[in-house]
Protein backbone atom coordinates (compact mmCIF):
# COMPACT_ATOMS: atom_id res chain seq x y z
CA UNK A 1 0.00 0.00 0.00
CA UNK A 2 1.33 3.91 -0.70
CA UNK A 3 1.60 5.85 2.32
CA UNK A 4 1.60 8.75 -0.09
CA UNK A 5 -1.49 9.10 -2.43
CA UNK A 6 -1.74 12.39 -4.85
CA UNK A 7 -5.05 13.29 -6.28
CA UNK A 8 -7.56 15.30 -7.90
CA UNK A 9 -10.43 16.20 -5.41
CA UNK A 10 -13.75 16.02 -6.23
CA UNK A 11 -16.34 17.27 -3.73
CA UNK A 12 -19.76 15.72 -1.91
CA UNK A 13 -21.63 17.25 1.03
CA UNK A 14 -22.80 15.53 4.47
CA UNK A 15 -24.97 12.45 4.37
CA UNK A 16 -24.03 10.51 1.60
CA UNK A 17 -25.81 7.35 1.81
CA UNK A 18 -24.91 4.22 0.33
CA UNK A 19 -27.87 4.46 -1.70
CA UNK A 20 -26.39 7.53 -3.45
CA UNK A 21 -23.32 5.95 -3.38
CA UNK A 22 -24.45 2.50 -5.05
CA UNK A 23 -27.98 2.62 -5.95
CA UNK A 24 -30.02 -0.95 -4.35
CA UNK A 25 -31.49 -1.97 -8.25
CA UNK A 26 -27.58 -2.99 -8.74
CA UNK A 27 -26.75 -4.79 -5.76
CA UNK A 28 -27.47 -7.83 -7.56
CA UNK A 29 -24.22 -7.37 -9.75
CA UNK A 30 -20.94 -9.15 -9.20
CA UNK A 31 -18.51 -8.24 -11.82
CA UNK A 32 -16.38 -5.52 -10.68
CA UNK A 33 -16.39 -3.32 -13.69
CA UNK A 34 -19.99 -3.70 -13.94
CA UNK A 35 -20.39 -2.17 -10.42
CA UNK A 36 -17.70 0.14 -10.69
CA UNK A 37 -19.88 1.98 -13.73
CA UNK A 38 -22.57 2.55 -11.10
CA UNK A 39 -20.05 5.09 -8.90
CA UNK A 40 -22.28 7.58 -7.06
CA UNK A 41 -24.72 6.87 -9.89
CA UNK A 42 -27.74 8.36 -6.69
CA UNK A 43 -25.86 11.32 -6.72
CA UNK A 44 -24.09 12.45 -9.28
CA UNK A 45 -24.78 10.40 -12.66
CA UNK A 46 -21.65 10.29 -15.24
CA UNK A 47 -19.16 10.97 -11.92
CA UNK A 48 -17.52 7.78 -13.39
CA UNK A 49 -16.51 10.12 -16.71
CA UNK A 50 -15.27 12.92 -14.76
CA UNK A 51 -12.68 10.77 -13.05
CA UNK A 52 -8.61 11.26 -14.50
CA UNK A 53 -7.05 8.46 -13.13
CA UNK A 54 -5.57 9.87 -9.69
CA UNK A 55 -8.52 10.72 -7.89
CA UNK A 56 -9.88 12.08 -4.36
CA UNK A 57 -13.41 11.49 -2.81
CA UNK A 58 -13.65 14.79 -0.24
CA UNK A 59 -17.14 14.93 1.37
CA UNK A 60 -18.76 16.06 4.72
CA UNK A 61 -20.56 14.27 7.53
CA UNK A 62 -21.01 10.69 8.16
CA UNK A 63 -20.36 9.09 4.46
CA UNK A 64 -21.10 5.94 3.71
CA UNK A 65 -24.50 6.06 6.01
CA UNK A 66 -27.37 3.33 5.37
CA UNK A 67 -26.75 0.29 4.01
CA UNK A 68 -24.04 -2.26 4.62
CA UNK A 69 -23.47 -3.08 1.17
CA UNK A 70 -19.99 -3.41 0.74
CA UNK A 71 -20.71 -2.46 -3.27
CA UNK A 72 -20.62 1.16 -1.96
CA UNK A 73 -17.00 0.78 -1.38
CA UNK A 74 -16.31 -1.83 -4.17
CA UNK A 75 -17.64 0.87 -6.70
CA UNK A 76 -15.10 3.35 -5.59
CA UNK A 77 -12.09 1.30 -6.07
CA UNK A 78 -12.81 0.09 -9.03
CA UNK A 79 -13.53 3.02 -10.17
CA UNK A 80 -9.55 3.90 -9.63
CA UNK A 81 -10.28 6.47 -6.82
CA UNK A 82 -7.65 6.35 -4.36
CA UNK A 83 -8.85 7.70 -1.14
CA UNK A 84 -12.15 8.99 0.65
CA UNK A 85 -11.54 12.06 3.09
CA UNK A 86 -14.34 12.92 4.89
CA UNK A 87 -15.57 14.99 8.05
CA UNK A 88 -16.81 11.55 9.40
CA UNK A 89 -17.70 7.86 8.43
CA UNK A 90 -20.18 5.89 9.31
CA UNK A 91 -19.36 2.94 10.85
CA UNK A 92 -20.05 -0.33 8.14
CA UNK A 93 -18.43 1.74 5.61
CA UNK A 94 -15.34 2.58 6.90
CA UNK A 95 -14.84 -1.02 8.10
CA UNK A 96 -15.94 -1.98 4.93
CA UNK A 97 -13.44 0.42 3.11
CA UNK A 98 -10.66 -0.62 5.57
CA UNK A 99 -11.12 -4.49 5.06
CA UNK A 100 -10.77 -3.53 1.21
CA UNK A 101 -7.76 -1.67 1.27
CA UNK A 102 -9.48 1.41 0.19
CA UNK A 103 -8.23 4.48 2.72
CA UNK A 104 -10.20 6.47 4.26
CA UNK A 105 -9.40 9.66 6.57
CA UNK A 106 -11.18 11.46 8.75
CA UNK A 107 -10.46 15.05 8.62
CA UNK A 108 -13.23 17.80 10.47
CA UNK A 109 -14.11 20.66 8.84
CA UNK A 110 -12.72 19.77 5.28
CA UNK A 111 -15.44 20.67 2.86
CA UNK A 112 -15.36 24.13 3.97
CA UNK A 113 -11.64 24.77 3.17
CA UNK A 114 -10.99 22.77 -0.49
CA UNK A 115 -12.74 23.44 -3.89
CA UNK A 116 -13.60 20.96 -6.46
CA UNK A 117 -10.60 19.99 -8.61
CA UNK A 118 -7.66 21.15 -5.82
CA UNK A 119 -4.72 18.68 -5.97
CA UNK A 120 -3.88 16.76 -2.83
CA UNK A 121 -1.78 15.34 -1.34
CA UNK A 122 -2.31 11.94 1.55
CA UNK A 123 0.58 11.00 3.86
CA UNK A 124 -1.56 7.94 5.42
CA UNK A 125 0.93 7.20 7.97
CA UNK A 126 0.97 10.68 9.56
CA UNK A 127 -2.85 11.45 8.93
CA UNK A 128 -1.73 14.81 7.55
CA UNK A 129 -3.18 16.10 3.72
CA UNK A 130 -1.77 18.85 1.84
CA UNK A 131 -3.55 21.08 -0.54
CA UNK A 132 -1.17 21.97 -3.66
CA UNK A 133 -3.13 24.68 -4.90
CA UNK A 134 -3.44 26.49 -1.80
CA UNK A 135 -0.70 25.44 -0.12
CA UNK A 136 -2.34 25.04 2.84
CA UNK A 137 -2.25 21.69 5.26
CA UNK A 138 -5.59 19.75 6.90
CA UNK A 139 -4.74 17.40 9.63
CA UNK A 140 -6.93 14.02 9.79
CA UNK A 141 -6.84 11.48 12.43
CA UNK A 142 -4.46 8.64 12.09
CA UNK A 143 -5.34 5.26 12.64
CA UNK A 144 -5.30 2.76 15.00
CA UNK A 145 -2.47 0.34 15.03
CA UNK A 146 -4.77 -2.87 13.68
CA UNK A 147 -6.42 -1.16 11.49
CA UNK A 148 -2.93 0.56 9.93
CA UNK A 149 -1.71 -3.33 9.94
CA UNK A 150 -4.75 -4.49 7.59
CA UNK A 151 -4.59 -1.06 5.27
CA UNK A 152 -0.39 -1.45 4.95
CA UNK A 153 -1.52 -5.45 3.50
CA UNK A 154 -3.74 -3.62 0.76
CA UNK A 155 -7.03 -4.96 2.47
CA UNK A 156 -8.22 -8.03 4.86
CA UNK A 157 -8.08 -10.75 2.37
CA UNK A 158 -4.03 -9.96 1.85
CA UNK A 159 -3.66 -10.38 5.34
CA UNK A 160 -4.87 -13.55 5.74
CA UNK A 161 -3.49 -14.94 2.68
CA UNK A 162 -0.01 -13.89 3.45
CA UNK A 163 -0.92 -15.02 7.41
CA UNK A 164 -1.06 -12.44 10.24
CA UNK B 1 -20.02 -3.37 33.44
CA UNK B 2 -22.60 -3.16 30.94
CA UNK B 3 -24.20 -5.97 29.66
CA UNK B 4 -23.05 -5.14 26.57
CA UNK B 5 -19.62 -5.30 27.50
CA UNK B 6 -19.99 -8.21 29.92
CA UNK B 7 -21.82 -9.90 26.27
CA UNK B 8 -18.16 -8.76 24.27
CA UNK B 9 -16.19 -9.75 27.15
CA UNK B 10 -17.04 -13.11 27.12
CA UNK B 11 -16.84 -13.76 23.30
CA UNK B 12 -13.14 -12.05 23.77
CA UNK B 13 -12.73 -14.73 26.80
CA UNK B 14 -11.74 -11.16 28.90
CA UNK B 15 -12.42 -10.61 32.46
CA UNK B 16 -13.58 -7.48 31.76
CA UNK B 17 -14.05 -4.75 29.03
CA UNK B 18 -13.47 -1.23 28.22
CA UNK B 19 -14.59 1.55 25.51
CA UNK B 20 -12.50 1.72 22.87
CA UNK B 21 -10.78 -0.70 23.56
CA UNK B 22 -10.34 -3.58 20.35
CA UNK B 23 -11.64 -7.09 21.57
CA UNK B 24 -11.54 -10.19 19.07
CA UNK B 25 -14.94 -11.95 19.32
CA UNK B 26 -16.66 -15.14 19.13
CA UNK B 27 -19.34 -14.67 17.09
CA UNK B 28 -22.57 -17.32 17.92
CA UNK B 29 -24.38 -16.89 14.78
CA UNK B 30 -23.76 -15.12 11.48
CA UNK B 31 -26.69 -14.42 9.17
CA UNK B 32 -26.11 -13.68 5.31
CA UNK B 33 -28.80 -12.09 2.84
CA UNK B 34 -29.21 -12.74 -1.13
CA UNK B 35 -27.91 -9.65 -1.45
CA UNK B 36 -23.98 -10.56 -0.94
CA UNK B 37 -22.80 -13.62 -3.08
CA UNK B 38 -19.64 -11.37 -2.78
CA UNK B 39 -19.39 -13.07 0.93
CA UNK B 40 -19.00 -16.49 -1.00
CA UNK B 41 -16.32 -15.19 -3.32
CA UNK B 42 -14.58 -13.38 -0.66
CA UNK B 43 -14.43 -16.37 1.32
CA UNK B 44 -12.59 -18.46 -1.56
CA UNK B 45 -10.66 -15.50 -2.07
CA UNK B 46 -9.15 -15.31 1.28
CA UNK B 47 -8.55 -19.52 0.82
CA UNK B 48 -11.21 -20.53 2.51
CA UNK B 49 -12.59 -24.32 2.22
CA UNK B 50 -15.04 -25.08 4.90
CA UNK B 51 -16.43 -22.65 7.21
CA UNK B 52 -15.60 -22.93 10.98
CA UNK B 53 -19.13 -24.43 12.21
CA UNK B 54 -22.03 -24.70 9.62
CA UNK B 55 -24.61 -24.82 12.65
CA UNK B 56 -23.64 -21.18 13.40
CA UNK B 57 -24.40 -19.94 9.77
CA UNK B 58 -27.54 -18.70 8.31
CA UNK B 59 -28.53 -18.08 4.92
CA UNK B 60 -31.55 -15.69 4.16
CA UNK B 61 -33.35 -15.12 1.12
CA UNK B 62 -35.48 -12.31 1.28
CA UNK B 63 -34.27 -8.74 -0.34
CA UNK B 64 -35.34 -11.23 -3.91
CA UNK B 65 -38.02 -12.98 -2.46
CA UNK B 66 -39.28 -14.25 -5.01
CA UNK B 67 -35.93 -13.37 -7.74
CA UNK B 68 -36.87 -10.49 -10.01
CA UNK B 69 -34.16 -10.69 -12.18
CA UNK B 70 -31.86 -13.84 -14.05
CA UNK B 71 -28.70 -12.55 -12.20
CA UNK B 72 -30.71 -12.25 -8.56
CA UNK B 73 -31.76 -15.97 -9.52
CA UNK B 74 -28.19 -17.01 -10.32
CA UNK B 75 -26.45 -15.14 -7.15
CA UNK B 76 -29.52 -17.33 -5.05
CA UNK B 77 -28.82 -20.37 -6.81
CA UNK B 78 -25.18 -20.04 -5.89
CA UNK B 79 -26.03 -19.60 -2.30
CA UNK B 80 -28.14 -22.75 -2.65
CA UNK B 81 -24.91 -24.86 -3.82
CA UNK B 82 -22.41 -23.42 -0.94
CA UNK B 83 -25.44 -24.10 1.72
CA UNK B 84 -25.31 -27.59 0.41
CA UNK B 85 -22.00 -28.12 0.11
CA UNK B 86 -20.81 -26.81 3.39
CA UNK B 87 -24.06 -28.49 5.14
CA UNK B 88 -24.96 -25.38 6.16
CA UNK B 89 -27.83 -25.73 8.57
CA UNK B 90 -30.11 -23.37 8.20
CA UNK B 91 -31.74 -21.95 5.04
CA UNK B 92 -34.26 -19.57 4.33
CA UNK B 93 -35.73 -19.63 1.44
CA UNK B 94 -37.72 -17.25 -1.06
CA UNK B 95 -41.11 -17.93 1.11
CA UNK B 96 -39.93 -17.55 4.60
CA UNK B 97 -39.94 -13.84 4.65
CA UNK B 98 -37.16 -10.97 5.94
CA UNK B 99 -34.59 -11.98 8.00
CA UNK B 100 -34.67 -9.81 11.26
CA UNK B 101 -38.51 -11.58 11.78
CA UNK B 102 -37.57 -15.34 10.93
CA UNK B 103 -34.54 -15.61 12.90
CA UNK B 104 -36.20 -14.91 16.55
CA UNK B 105 -39.26 -17.08 14.93
CA UNK B 106 -37.32 -19.79 14.49
CA UNK B 107 -35.60 -19.24 18.28
CA UNK B 108 -32.22 -18.86 16.95
CA UNK B 109 -31.93 -15.24 18.96
CA UNK B 110 -31.45 -15.13 22.11
CA UNK B 111 -30.22 -12.56 25.14
CA UNK B 112 -26.45 -12.46 25.31
CA UNK B 113 -25.54 -13.71 22.08
CA UNK B 114 -23.67 -12.07 19.39
CA UNK B 115 -24.86 -12.17 15.88
CA UNK B 116 -23.51 -10.57 13.14
CA UNK B 117 -25.52 -10.06 10.02
CA UNK B 118 -24.91 -8.71 6.46
CA UNK B 119 -27.28 -6.35 6.88
CA UNK B 120 -27.06 -3.06 8.77
CA UNK B 121 -30.97 -3.54 10.54
CA UNK B 122 -29.05 -6.11 12.79
CA UNK B 123 -29.49 -3.99 15.89
CA UNK B 124 -33.43 -5.09 15.85
CA UNK B 125 -32.28 -8.41 17.82
CA UNK B 126 -31.19 -5.90 20.86
CA UNK B 127 -35.02 -6.04 21.24
CA UNK B 128 -34.02 -9.95 22.94
CA UNK B 129 -31.06 -8.52 25.21
CA UNK B 130 -28.40 -10.22 21.75
CA UNK B 131 -25.90 -8.18 20.62
CA UNK B 132 -26.63 -7.48 17.20
CA UNK B 133 -24.49 -5.97 14.50
CA UNK B 134 -24.21 -5.28 10.66
CA UNK B 135 -20.88 -5.82 8.66
CA UNK B 136 -20.37 -5.76 5.10
CA UNK B 137 -19.68 -9.09 3.00
CA UNK B 138 -16.06 -9.42 3.60
CA UNK B 139 -16.38 -9.09 7.22
CA UNK B 140 -18.60 -12.00 7.25
CA UNK B 141 -16.17 -14.06 5.15
CA UNK B 142 -13.81 -13.82 7.94
CA UNK B 143 -16.03 -14.98 10.36
CA UNK B 144 -16.87 -17.87 8.14
CA UNK B 145 -13.41 -18.54 7.98
CA UNK B 146 -12.69 -18.11 11.56
CA UNK B 147 -15.60 -17.98 13.67
CA UNK B 148 -14.46 -14.82 15.31
CA UNK B 149 -14.69 -10.27 14.49
CA UNK B 150 -13.23 -7.95 15.47
CA UNK B 151 -15.32 -4.85 17.42
CA UNK B 152 -14.51 -2.02 18.92
CA UNK B 153 -16.23 -1.91 22.44
CA UNK B 154 -18.56 0.96 22.26
CA UNK B 155 -19.54 3.69 24.53
CA UNK B 156 -23.21 3.38 25.65
CA UNK B 157 -26.01 5.61 25.73
CA UNK B 158 -29.15 5.32 27.46
CA UNK B 159 -32.16 6.69 26.42
CA UNK B 160 -35.24 6.82 28.67
CA UNK B 161 -38.84 6.74 27.43
CA UNK B 162 -41.76 7.52 30.15
CA UNK B 163 -45.30 8.10 29.31
CA UNK B 164 -48.14 6.43 27.73
CA UNK B 165 -48.67 6.55 23.90
CA UNK B 166 -51.72 8.71 23.08
CA UNK B 167 -53.87 6.88 20.51
CA UNK B 168 -53.40 7.27 16.85
CA UNK B 169 -49.49 6.93 17.80
CA UNK B 170 -46.86 3.76 17.83
CA UNK B 171 -43.32 2.63 18.52
CA UNK B 172 -42.57 4.07 15.20
CA UNK B 173 -43.44 8.19 15.86
CA UNK B 174 -41.29 7.48 19.24
CA UNK B 175 -38.37 6.25 17.10
CA UNK B 176 -38.85 8.75 14.35
CA UNK B 177 -38.83 11.46 17.20
CA UNK B 178 -35.45 10.50 18.90
CA UNK B 179 -34.28 10.30 15.03
CA UNK B 180 -35.31 14.14 14.74
CA UNK B 181 -33.86 15.04 17.84
CA UNK B 182 -30.53 13.45 17.82
CA UNK B 183 -29.59 13.24 14.06
CA UNK B 184 -28.47 10.39 11.90
CA UNK B 185 -25.07 10.78 13.76
CA UNK B 186 -25.97 11.04 17.39
CA UNK B 187 -24.89 7.65 18.28
CA UNK B 188 -21.84 7.09 16.02
CA UNK B 189 -19.59 4.09 16.75
CA UNK B 190 -22.09 3.54 20.15
CA UNK B 191 -25.00 1.77 21.84
CA UNK B 192 -28.14 2.47 22.79
CA UNK B 193 -29.89 1.24 25.87
CA UNK B 194 -33.74 2.22 25.08
CA UNK B 195 -35.39 2.04 28.73
CA UNK B 196 -38.15 3.42 31.04
CA UNK B 197 -41.36 2.74 31.91
CA UNK B 198 -43.16 3.20 28.04
CA UNK B 199 -40.34 0.40 27.44
CA UNK B 200 -42.12 -2.26 29.63
CA UNK B 201 -45.75 -1.75 28.31
CA UNK B 202 -44.35 -1.81 24.56
CA UNK B 203 -45.40 -5.14 22.81
CA UNK B 204 -42.03 -7.42 21.36
CA UNK B 205 -43.02 -6.06 18.00
CA UNK B 206 -42.99 -2.62 18.93
CA UNK B 207 -39.27 -2.52 20.71
CA UNK B 208 -38.33 -4.37 17.83
CA UNK B 209 -39.14 -1.11 15.71
CA UNK B 210 -36.62 1.52 18.28
CA UNK B 211 -33.62 -1.43 18.55
CA UNK B 212 -34.15 -1.90 14.43
CA UNK B 213 -34.17 1.78 13.47
CA UNK B 214 -31.02 2.57 16.07
CA UNK B 215 -29.12 1.97 13.14
CA UNK B 216 -30.47 5.42 11.69
CA UNK B 217 -29.32 7.45 14.29
CA UNK B 218 -25.77 5.70 13.67
CA UNK B 219 -25.44 2.93 16.59
CA UNK B 220 -23.53 -0.14 16.40
CA UNK B 221 -26.15 -2.06 18.41
CA UNK B 222 -28.78 -1.47 20.74
CA UNK B 223 -30.31 -3.30 23.73
CA UNK B 224 -33.57 -3.52 25.73
CA UNK B 225 -32.83 -5.49 28.86
CA UNK B 226 -35.10 -8.88 28.69
CA UNK B 227 -37.86 -8.77 30.61
CA UNK B 228 -40.98 -11.14 31.41
CA UNK B 229 -42.41 -10.27 28.42
CA UNK B 230 -39.11 -10.97 26.02
CA UNK B 231 -38.95 -14.28 28.24
CA UNK B 232 -42.63 -15.17 27.12
CA UNK B 233 -41.91 -14.37 23.54
CA UNK B 234 -38.79 -16.51 23.50
CA UNK B 235 -39.88 -19.75 24.94
CA UNK B 236 -42.83 -19.43 22.52
CA UNK B 237 -40.31 -19.45 19.65
CA UNK B 238 -38.77 -22.21 20.95
CA UNK B 239 -35.68 -20.75 23.22
CA UNK B 240 -34.85 -22.75 26.26
CA UNK B 241 -34.34 -19.99 28.57
CA UNK B 242 -33.30 -21.93 31.10
CA UNK B 243 -29.76 -22.12 29.69
CA UNK B 244 -29.10 -18.83 28.54
CA UNK B 245 -26.88 -16.70 30.86
CA UNK B 246 -28.62 -13.40 31.29
CA UNK B 247 -25.76 -10.46 32.06
CA UNK B 248 -26.90 -7.68 34.12
CA UNK B 249 -25.95 -4.28 34.37
CA UNK B 250 -23.91 -3.60 37.67
CA UNK B 251 -24.31 -1.47 40.19
CA UNK B 252 -22.74 2.35 40.04
CA UNK B 253 -22.65 1.42 36.11
CA UNK B 254 -21.79 5.30 34.32
CA UNK B 255 -23.64 5.86 30.73
CA UNK B 256 -21.75 8.03 28.33
CA UNK B 257 -24.78 10.08 28.08
CA UNK B 258 -28.24 9.64 28.82
CA UNK B 259 -31.69 11.02 27.23
CA UNK B 260 -34.89 11.86 28.74
CA UNK B 261 -38.14 11.65 26.63
CA UNK B 262 -41.59 11.99 27.62
CA UNK B 263 -43.79 10.56 25.00
CA UNK B 264 -47.31 11.43 26.71
CA UNK B 265 -47.78 14.63 24.36
CA UNK B 266 -46.28 12.90 21.28
CA UNK B 267 -48.25 13.52 17.93
CA UNK B 268 -47.62 11.24 14.79
CA UNK B 269 -44.58 11.76 13.35
CA UNK B 270 -42.86 12.24 10.03
CA UNK B 271 -39.67 12.15 8.00
CA UNK B 272 -39.48 13.92 4.97
CA UNK B 273 -37.17 13.23 2.10
CA UNK B 274 -34.62 12.97 1.57
CA UNK B 275 -32.70 12.31 4.99
CA UNK B 276 -34.14 9.69 7.71
CA UNK B 277 -33.50 12.68 10.28
CA UNK B 278 -36.03 15.18 8.87
CA UNK B 279 -38.70 14.74 10.87
CA UNK B 280 -41.97 16.71 12.12
CA UNK B 281 -44.96 16.42 13.56
CA UNK B 282 -47.35 15.58 10.52
CA UNK B 283 -49.88 18.55 11.08
CA UNK B 284 -46.97 20.86 10.28
CA UNK B 285 -45.85 19.29 6.60
CA UNK B 286 -47.73 20.02 3.13
CA UNK B 287 -51.03 17.42 2.92
CA UNK B 288 -49.10 16.36 -0.49
CA UNK B 289 -51.02 13.89 -2.56
CA UNK B 290 -49.67 10.47 -2.13
CA UNK B 291 -49.73 7.57 -4.97
CA UNK B 292 -47.99 4.67 -3.00
CA UNK B 293 -48.47 3.45 0.07
CA UNK B 294 -46.24 0.85 1.71
CA UNK B 295 -46.62 -1.41 4.74
CA UNK B 296 -43.70 -3.57 5.06
CA UNK B 297 -39.85 -4.27 5.94
CA UNK B 298 -38.42 -5.60 9.24
CA UNK B 299 -38.91 -2.07 10.32
CA UNK B 300 -43.49 -2.17 9.65
CA UNK B 301 -44.16 -5.54 8.43
CA UNK B 302 -45.22 -7.50 11.75
CA UNK B 303 -48.58 -8.35 13.22
CA UNK B 304 -49.23 -5.48 15.04
CA UNK B 305 -48.64 -3.19 11.85
CA UNK B 306 -50.90 -5.44 10.19
CA UNK B 307 -53.65 -5.16 11.89
CA UNK B 308 -53.68 -1.55 12.47
CA UNK B 309 -53.73 -1.30 8.62
CA UNK B 310 -56.72 -3.45 9.08
CA UNK B 311 -58.37 -1.35 11.73
CA UNK B 312 -57.93 1.73 9.81
CA UNK B 313 -59.49 0.31 6.48
CA UNK B 314 -62.32 -2.02 8.08
CA UNK B 315 -64.85 -1.86 5.86
CA UNK B 316 -63.67 1.21 4.09
CA UNK B 317 -61.56 1.56 0.22
CA UNK B 318 -58.65 2.67 -0.55
CA UNK B 319 -58.27 5.85 -2.34
CA UNK B 320 -58.78 5.41 -5.97
CA UNK B 321 -55.34 7.02 -7.40
CA UNK B 322 -53.66 5.42 -4.72
CA UNK B 323 -51.94 2.38 -4.58
CA UNK B 324 -51.61 0.28 -1.30
CA UNK B 325 -49.29 -2.72 -0.82
CA UNK B 326 -48.27 -4.92 2.24
CA UNK B 327 -45.71 -7.23 2.61
CA UNK B 328 -45.72 -9.10 5.41
CA UNK B 329 -41.83 -9.35 7.32
CA UNK B 330 -42.67 -13.43 7.48
CA UNK B 331 -45.03 -15.84 6.16
CA UNK B 332 -45.73 -16.67 9.51
CA UNK B 333 -47.01 -13.14 10.23
CA UNK B 334 -48.72 -13.66 6.89
CA UNK B 335 -50.37 -16.62 8.19
CA UNK B 336 -51.68 -15.40 11.31
CA UNK B 337 -52.97 -12.01 9.46
CA UNK B 338 -55.01 -14.38 7.18
CA UNK B 339 -56.25 -16.68 10.43
CA UNK B 340 -57.68 -13.41 11.98
CA UNK B 341 -59.46 -12.28 8.86
CA UNK B 342 -57.59 -9.00 8.26
CA UNK B 343 -56.13 -10.27 4.41
CA UNK B 344 -59.43 -11.12 3.24
CA UNK B 345 -60.65 -7.50 5.04
CA UNK B 346 -57.56 -5.62 3.43
CA UNK B 347 -57.75 -7.20 0.01
CA UNK B 348 -61.48 -6.13 0.16
CA UNK B 349 -59.87 -2.91 0.91
CA UNK B 350 -58.33 -2.49 -2.51
CA UNK B 351 -54.94 -3.93 -0.78
CA UNK B 352 -51.87 -5.08 -3.06
CA UNK B 353 -50.36 -8.34 -0.92
CA UNK B 354 -46.90 -9.52 -1.96
CA UNK B 355 -44.83 -12.26 -0.40
CA UNK B 356 -43.33 -12.31 2.44
CA UNK B 357 -39.62 -10.76 2.72
CA UNK B 358 -37.79 -6.76 2.33
CA UNK B 359 -39.83 -5.90 -1.13
CA UNK B 360 -39.85 -2.47 -2.40
CA UNK B 361 -37.58 -0.99 0.68
CA UNK B 362 -34.30 -1.25 -1.34
CA UNK B 363 -36.08 -0.21 -4.68
CA UNK B 364 -35.87 -3.73 -5.87
CA UNK B 365 -38.97 -4.78 -6.75
CA UNK B 366 -42.85 -5.36 -5.64
CA UNK B 367 -43.39 -2.03 -5.25
CA UNK B 368 -40.21 0.77 -6.97
CA UNK B 369 -41.47 4.25 -7.59
CA UNK B 370 -40.68 6.53 -10.67
CA UNK B 371 -40.01 10.14 -11.09
CA UNK B 372 -42.21 12.65 -9.08
CA UNK B 373 -44.22 10.13 -7.32
CA UNK B 374 -44.89 10.53 -3.50
CA UNK B 375 -44.76 6.79 -1.27
CA UNK B 376 -45.54 7.06 2.49
CA UNK B 377 -43.85 3.84 4.12
CA UNK B 378 -43.28 2.14 7.09
CA UNK B 379 -39.55 1.08 5.93
CA UNK B 380 -37.01 2.80 7.33
CA UNK B 381 -34.72 4.95 4.56
CA UNK B 382 -35.72 7.53 2.50
CA UNK B 383 -32.81 8.97 0.68
CA UNK B 384 -32.81 10.00 -2.66
CA UNK B 385 -33.47 6.67 -4.60
CA UNK B 386 -34.09 4.45 -1.93
CA UNK B 387 -37.40 3.10 -3.46
CA UNK B 388 -36.55 3.51 -6.86
CA UNK B 389 -36.35 7.01 -9.13
CA UNK B 390 -33.90 9.37 -7.37
CA UNK B 391 -36.61 11.78 -8.20
CA UNK B 392 -38.78 10.31 -6.18
CA UNK B 393 -40.16 11.20 -2.67
CA UNK B 394 -40.25 8.88 0.13
CA UNK B 395 -41.81 9.83 3.44
CA UNK B 396 -41.11 7.56 6.37
CA UNK B 397 -44.48 7.16 9.00
CA UNK B 398 -45.91 4.65 11.21
CA UNK B 399 -48.63 2.01 10.19
CA UNK B 400 -51.44 3.75 11.69
CA UNK B 401 -50.34 6.72 10.06
CA UNK B 402 -49.55 4.69 5.90
CA UNK B 403 -53.02 3.12 6.55
CA UNK B 404 -55.03 6.92 7.11
CA UNK B 405 -53.12 8.20 3.78
CA UNK B 406 -54.31 5.21 1.71
CA UNK B 407 -57.63 5.97 2.86
CA UNK B 408 -57.85 9.79 2.03
CA UNK B 409 -55.01 9.44 -0.79
CA UNK B 410 -53.32 12.50 0.97
CA UNK B 411 -50.34 13.34 3.96
CA UNK B 412 -53.12 12.81 6.77
CA UNK B 413 -52.69 12.95 10.12
CA UNK B 414 -54.35 9.74 11.48
CA UNK B 415 -55.96 11.80 14.65
CA UNK B 416 -58.16 13.64 11.79
CA UNK B 417 -59.74 10.48 11.06
CA UNK B 418 -63.25 9.92 13.20
CA UNK B 419 -61.96 6.33 13.98
CA UNK B 420 -59.13 7.64 15.78
CA UNK B 421 -61.96 10.45 17.81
Amino acid sequence: MKIVIEGKAHLFGNKIDTDQIYPGKYVELTDKKEIASHCMEGIRSGFINELIGDDIIVAGKNFGCGSSREHAVITIKEAGIKAIVAESFARIFFRNAINLGLPVITCKNILGKLKEGDDLQINLAAGKIYNKKTKEYYIGEGFPQHIMTILKHGGIKNYFIKGK
Amino acid sequence: MHPIEKILAKAANKGRVYPGEIVNCKVDLVEINDLYLQVIDSFYEMNGSKVWDPDKVVFVFDHYAPAPTEKSAFNQNQMRKFVSNQSIKHLFEINEGVCHQVMPEAGLVYPGMILVATDSHTTTHGAFGAFGTGVGATDAATILLTGNLWFKVPEIIKIEINGELKKGVMAKDIILHILGQLGSEGAVYQAIEFTGETIKELSIDSRMVLCNMAVEIGAKTAYIHPDRKTIKYLEAMGVNISEIDMPQRDKGYVYRKEYKFNISNLEPQIASPHSVDSVSDIKNIEPKKVDQVYIGSCTGGRLEDIEAVYRVLKGRKVKKGTRCIIIPASNKVYLQAIKKGYVESLIESGITFSAPGCGACMGIHQGVICEDEVCVTTTNRNFPGRMGSTKGDVYLVSPITAATCALTGYITDPREEEFIK
